[in-house]
């Protein structure tokens, strides 16, 4: 793995919470290197997707410092803001095309707001970013024509259609059929090697995550438990990740909601 | 939905939406019929002018040819002072009478111009000097009370 | 126990009444950034004749019908009324006057305000849910200035000739039954309309009317869809709330206005 001496993401001991009684984030730090696909992983509610709305500067941490691209976010104006999130792309959930636009309209609209070129350049950058994702063919549908998996190839593209250096995905493999996500995995590592990018994927889908990363994080409760490339993570003997990794029934997270007795609620008890 | 239909149909709403708004103002409202450009002003003193109002008509035989354009008091008379715009293409002669009229019983009230003999016409800025006050109600049937009042005295002593 | 219950009844009546003004404020500020940031909305007006189009053009059909309606309804009414008093040739002036001063601005914002004021909470409201203004923010562009308000002028610049149609379409239904159905004289009708309806009195104030109702019930679609929570239930609410808030704004903005301009201007 290239190890540049800056990475592009530093988080230093960021703590986060929306009142003080429940912190959502507990003094996490983690490190993005520059031109790597680093992973940050772990169950519903674990606080990965508030660590990557602090990487975008959605939020403001509570304590620590969040560095991002060279920008430290926490001190940032909106402007500074756009400045930064002019250099990352993010690929939503579940694509997040606008829908009152076509595929083309969709990619070429980071192309119209903010770069002011002629309308032949605007046609050659859009069918390039779609012919990435192989949807060059569908540029005249719209949003609600497309399937799952294409539109969020379509988000792709638009998300990459200012060569942004930081990629950030958001549970990119969830709802995809088999095909849909053998392609988007393929495209994430061709893009982000193309690009010289680097990218984050927040993602619960463990098993096939750790495939495509080169580093991951694992957190748990607000704090990272585990780090390390996919083959320590598989190998790691904490017990939650085990469970997590392996998809067990029974671990550290019980199969229980928290309930009285059992035979208390069916009245059983003398 | 495409970019020029989208254009056309906004410039049809446009169109349509100013083209509303000239016939309101032409044919329901009296923009056109009625411009200072073409119109001179006379003013005329009433004891009591009711309750005629500005933009109130100007009739003369029972057709509008002017409109009220202000109600002041004159505090050295204690009269009304009332400025009227008649249309230019309507001339008067100088001795014309103006009277505060009700249309109906009960309806708006008006100033109506009743033409004298006089060969000189109103010029821009005359008085009118022949003017009859409005009919108050009150006052109308005060007179006949008293009236009845003094018919019935002699009979009570 | 009695002071208890009352005690909480108040605390919930205080509750409500901070958070509207705290509402108010915040939806004010909302306003005020929307007002700052319509430079891309002016400067890129295809942005706004697009809206323009979805707010007006899709309203037409509407507003047309209703008015015509409204008319002919005023017009047997009124007829009914006037002739008791032998004034069936004011038919004109009651029929335009109506519809000028009151029912124009009035009805037709109504008709707005739950056919072009919902759309657009409905799809401010969506594009949050679907995090399209998420996306948009991500991409460094401010989503008010974008899409929010293109929506404002789109809907402001449409209302007063809606409005104005409406009276127009009303003004000619009437005439439809008064003078070709019930046989009152086609130059009575105009020309007592004419001699009453003042361009700067009654025309003038019911255009700045349907303005202010345009800004309302605009400014209120735009804000409960940018404020809905990003659900379907959220949006659902915040989209009936635009119907409702705005339907009683116009209502009591039309009593303000009528004071303002009928009372104090009449008198003198």
């Amino acid at each position: 793995m290239p190890q540049s001496p800056s990475p592009i993401v530093e988080i230093r001991n960021v703590s986060f919470g929306y009142d003080a009684a429940r912190p959502v984030l507990r003094d996490i730090s983690l490190d993005i290197p520059r031109g790597s696909v680093v992973g940050i992983m772990g169950q519903s509610g674990c606080g990965k997707t508030t660590t990557l709305r602090v990487i975008m500067g959605a939020l403001r941490p509570t304590a620590g410092t969040a560095t991002v691209l060279g920008h430290d976010t926490v001190g940032l104006d909106t402007a500074g803001l756009y400045a930064m999130r002019r250099k990352m792309g993010m690929l939503f959930q579940f694509g997040a095309l606008f829908t009152d636009l076509s595929v083309f309209e969709n990619v070429a609209f980071p192309l119209r707001e903010h770069l002011q070129l002629p309308e032949e350049l605007v046609q050659d950058l859009v069918m390039m970013k779609l012919h990435s994702v192989g949807l060059r063919g569908a540029a005249h549908l719209m949003p609600t024509e497309l399937s799952g998996g294409m539109a969020r190839r379509v988000a792709l593209a638009r998300s990459i259609a200012l060569d942004p250096q930081l990629m950030l995905y958001d549970e990119p493999f969830t709802g995809l059929d088999p095909i849909s996500f053998g392609v988007i995995v393929r495209l994430i590592r061709e893009l982000n090697d193309s690009l010289g990018a680097t990218s984050v994927i927040v993602t619960h889908d463990v098993q096939e995550a750790l495939d495509v990363v080169d580093y991951a994080y694992f957190m748990a409760d607000g704090k990272v438990i585990a780090k390390g490339t996919p083959d320590e993570i598989r190998a790691s003997s904490e017990p939650f990740v085990n469970q997590f990794v392996n998809g067990k029934l029974e671990g550290p997270v019980p199969f229980h909601y928290p309930a009285p007795q059992y035979d208390a609620d069916l009245e059983l008890a003398s | 939905m495409n970019r020029s239909t989208i254009d056309l149909w906004v410039g049809v709403f446009v169109a349509a939406g100013l083209g509303g708004l000239l016939f309101l103002a032409l044919k329901v409202g009296n923009l056109a019929s009625f411009s200072t450009a073409d119109s001179y002003t006379v003013n005329a003193k009433f004891a009591n002018i009711g309750g005629l109002k500005e933009r109130g008509p100007v009739k003369s035989a029972g057709v509008v040819v002017g409109r009220v354009a202000g109600i002041r008091f004159d505090g050295e008379s204690y009269e009304a002072i009332v400025t009227m715009n008649l249309e230019a293409k309507y001339q008067f002669p100088r001795d014309t009478t103006a009277k505060i009229l009700t249309s109906g019983i009960l309806g708006e009230q008006y100033v109506g111009l009743e033409a004298g003999g006089d060969g000189m016409m109103l010029k821009n800025g005359d008085r009118l000097r022949l003017t009859q006050s409005a009919v108050v109600l009150e006052n109308l049937i005060s007179q006949f009370l008293f009236s009845k009042a003094a018919e019935g005295k002699p009979q009570e002593k | 126990m009695l002071i208890g219950a009352l005690r909480a009844r108040l605390e919930r009546l205080g509750g409500t009444v901070t958070s509207a003004i705290w509402r108010l404020g915040f939806a004010s500020r909302f306003l005020f950034y929307l007002m700052v940031h319509s430079g891309t909305a002016l400067h890129r007006f295809r942005l706004t004749v697009t809206q323009i189009y979805f707010a007006g053009v899709l309203s037409l059909v509407i507003i047309l019908v209703s008015g015509l309606f409204v008319g002919m309804v005023l017009a047997l009414q009124g007829y009914e009324t006037l002739q008791r008093f032998g004034a069936s040739e004011s038919l004109g002036v009651l029929v335009a006057l109506s519809l000028v001063r009151e029912l124009g601005p009035v009805v037709a914002g109504l008709l707005f305000a739950s056919r072009a004021g919902s759309a657009i909470t409905a799809e401010i409201g969506l594009m949050k849910a679907t995090e399209q203004i998420s996306a948009m923010e991500m991409m460094a562009v401010d989503p008010i200035a974008r899409v929010v308000a293109p929506r404002f002028w789109g809907g402001v610049i449409s209302m007063p000739l809606l409005a104005a149609l409406f009276s127009a379409s009303g003004i000619f239904g009437g005439y439809l039954v008064g003078v070709q159905l019930i046989g009152v004289d086609a130059g009575a009708f105009w020309s007592q309309m004419q001699a009453a309806v003042d361009w700067n009195h009654d025309i003038m104030n019911g255009v700045i009317k349907s303005v202010v109702f345009g800004v309302a019930v605009t400014w209120i679609a735009v804000f409960e869809g940018y404020d809905a929570p990003p659900t379907a239930e959220g949006v659902s609410r915040a989209t009936t709330r635009t119907v409702v808030t705005s339907s009683l704004a116009i209502l009591a903005l039309d009593f303000v206005l009528t004071a303002l301009m009928f009372t104090g201007g009449n008198g003198k």
